[in-house]
């Protein structure tokens, strides 16, 4: 185990020092800059403003300045756009937000995914299994930006339950609808994986061992079937859990939630690079992370699995 | 005593293609102790017939007839009542051995569960029992190897496992499908040692489902052979091994390779198994068979029984059989 975590620290450097790397160049690859506008500086203002910030230096520069600070002082730098913050200003306000719906979704997904997968598998076939299906087709296929409008309609206009957007520090009602809007589609993902995995595992010569043994069928399907059927969902769910926790852009444009999403997206058109960057880096090293946790609890259930 | 009498047993199954007839009208009866060997090739309908006695039918799959285990019929029980007598009663012990343990349990949890469940023992009492079984399926060092999981064992020991998984509660009735089809020929004679030892020394009747005959010889009394999911020839083991009345019964006994006889080629019946789907309108084997007359591709052969207690169903007469 602990070798293990070691071995992914170890990969894990590399990795994000050629993530830093790729990103720094594709961003600088883009035509403009963070102070291009439509009303073009003078050229002598520009050209103090870009030395300002280190925009004059050569690329190479630019970059082991970058590393430098964040390896030394944990400075991912100033953001171009927002004056008088920096990057981790920006993330210290919107990764809370995200986070705390990103969580909730997460667990909703999960929650209702695998219920309604294990449910619909164990009772194959049935008018409650083939609801489940189309329930998830058409969940899975309806994108979020539809999805949130549609609620805002009917809990905000219609029936006047919910409040249409804002944050409000994190008010239960205004949390709501951006979890469902969030979570729905990967919930509908999660029930058709959990769904066809299970009935694979149902299928299986040792659950029919199991059977012979004249144990009720509750027993097996907790016991001996779900662990696992649950092998392939969770390996599908290291991305999908950093994805929602690291925010959509979507879904803080539509409830105006101001989270990391609506910095993100954000940051590229602005060509904020250095918060384009740290929220990049974020994003990685969460992915490196929450892998590396997936292959922890892969070990756990499967016993033929040693690192 | 009958402990098990089976009664006109078919199986049925409903496919895109309409329905499949796995298993057609087979007869045979138990007593306590004895034990009955179901011989033929793959797709004969032997797995489907012993799985239809313990409720382990696929979904699509239908048995009718009547199969009475000591006074109650216990085809197509609702599997509330057949969980009580399912290992209590009659346990079973599969092919593979590596793809029937649960291979994310311990064996000490898999085993335990069935007696926890069965006899309400205490989760430490139901392993010292389970460690008792290993030891009785002679697996060595029993009191350490519970407590791994089944890919520490090799496939011989894990059919060890298997069998003493199934003994836990001295059921009366033991159904081996093929216990050996999956191991080495060296494990192979060890386990059906062992089966044979422990039936006689729990007094348990045992059904041997395999295609290997030389197995059937050393360990049961009386032998039926299916072809087709139905029965060519049923009685004795002694009798059909030294007076084999069927086409189909020779055939196989031919197909032996034998050590004392010089031969060329190995014996094979020419042909292969009829499509379940498309079964001939006579006499299931009538397309491989060297006595073969008109009849057998129109008519089914009625079962009839020898003076000696035979059964066969063939319209030969056994006579012209050379």
């Amino acid at each position: 185990m602990l070798n293990l975590i070691l071995r992914r620290i170890a990969v894990a450097i590399p990795t994000l020092l050629i993530l830093t790397i790729v990103t720094f160049y594709l961003m600088h690859a883009a035509p403009g800059g963070p102070f291009t506008s439509e009303k073009p500086l003078p050229p002598q203002v520009l050209a103090n403003i870009e030395a300002k910030y280190g925009l004059n230096d050569p690329l190479w520069k630019q970059m082991v300045n970058y590393i430098g600070g964040i390896v030394t002082e944990f400075d991912f730098g100033p953001s171009f756009k927002y004056k008088d913050r920096t990057v981790n200003d920006i993330i210290a306000q919107g990764l809370p937000v995200t986070l705390v719906y990103g969580t909730l979704s997460f667990i909703f997904a999960v929650v209702l995914g695998v219920s309604l997968g294990v449910i619909a598998a164990v009772n194959q076939n049935s008018r409650f299994d083939y609801l489940a299906v189309g329930f998830t087709m058409f969940a899975q296929v309806l994108p979020n930006f539809v999805m949130g409008p549609i609620l805002i309609l009917i809990f905000t206009l219609w029936l006047g339950w919910l409040p249409g957007g804002g944050w409000n520090g994190g008010h239960w009602q205004n949390v709501i609808m951006p979890v469902i809007a969030l979570g729905t589609s990967y919930m509908a993902s999660i029930a058709r994986l959990t769904r066809s995995s299970m009935l694979e595992i149902l299928r299986s010569n040792f659950i029919r061992t199991a059977r012979a043994k004249g144990i009720p069928e509750r027993t097996i399907i907790w016991r001996h079937a779900l662990k696992p059927a649950m092998l392939p969902v969770i390996s599908y769910l290291a991305p999908v859990f950093v994805f929602m926790i690291t925010g959509s852009f979507i879904i803080d444009m539509v409830f105006s939630t101001g989270g990391l999403g609506y910095f993100f997206i954000n940051s590229a058109y602005n060509r904020d690079y250095a918060v384009m960057m740290g929220i990049t880096l974020l994003l990685g090293s969460l992915t490196i992370f929450f892998n590396m946790i997936v292959d922890i609890i892969y070990g756990w259930i499967d016993p033929q699995i040693r690192y | 005593m009958t402990l098990l009498s089976v009664e006109n047993l078919s199986v049925e199954f409903a496919t895109n293609d309409g329905m499949v007839q796995a298993v057609d009208g087979i007869n045979f009866s138990l007593d306590k102790g004895q034990s009955l060997a179901i011989v033929g090739e793959s797709g004969s309908g032997k797995s489907q017939t012993v799985f239809s006695l313990m409720g382990l039918l696929a979904d699509n799959g239908r048995a009718s007839g009547r199969a009475v285990l000591d006074g109650q019929d216990i085809l197509n029980l609702p599997s509330a009542k057949l969980n009580k007598i399912r290992a209590e009663r009659m346990a079973m012990i599969f092919q593979d051995p590596m793809t029937s343990l649960n291979p994310y349990m311990r064996v000490s949890d898999q085993m335990a569960e069935v007696l926890v469940h069965h006899r309400g023992m205490s989760k430490r009492d139901a392993i010292a029992r389970s460690i008792a079984l290993l030891d009785a399926v002679r697996i060595p060092e029993a009191a350490k190897r519970v407590h791994m999981f089944p890919h520490e064992f090799s496939g011989g020991m894990r059919q060890r496992v298997m069998i003493a998984m199934a003994l836990l509660c001295e059921p009366d009735l033991l159904i081996a499908d093929e216990p050996t089809t999956a191991l080495d020929v060296t494990v192979q004679e060890q386990i059906m040692e062992l089966l044979a030892s422990l039936q006689k020394d729990m007094n348990m009747a045992m059904i041997l489902i395999t295609h290997d005959l030389g197995v059937v010889a050393g360990s049961c009394q009386d032998m039926l052979v299916l072809y087709g999911g139905q029965v060519m020839e049923q009685g004795p083991t002694t009798d059909l091994f030294a007076n084999p009345s069927h086409p189909y019964t020779r055939g196989l006994l031919q197909a032996i390779p034998r050590l004392d006889q010089d031969m060329d080629a190995l014996h094979a019946i020419p042909g292969s198994p009829p499509n379940m789907m498309n079964m001939p309108q006579g006499c299931p084997f009538s397309p491989r068979c060297n006595y073969v007359t008109d009849k057998c591709h129109t008519h089914r052969p009625k079962i009839d029984r020898d003076a000696s207690g035979r059964l066969r169903a063939c319209h030969v007469a056994q006579g012209d059989l050379t």
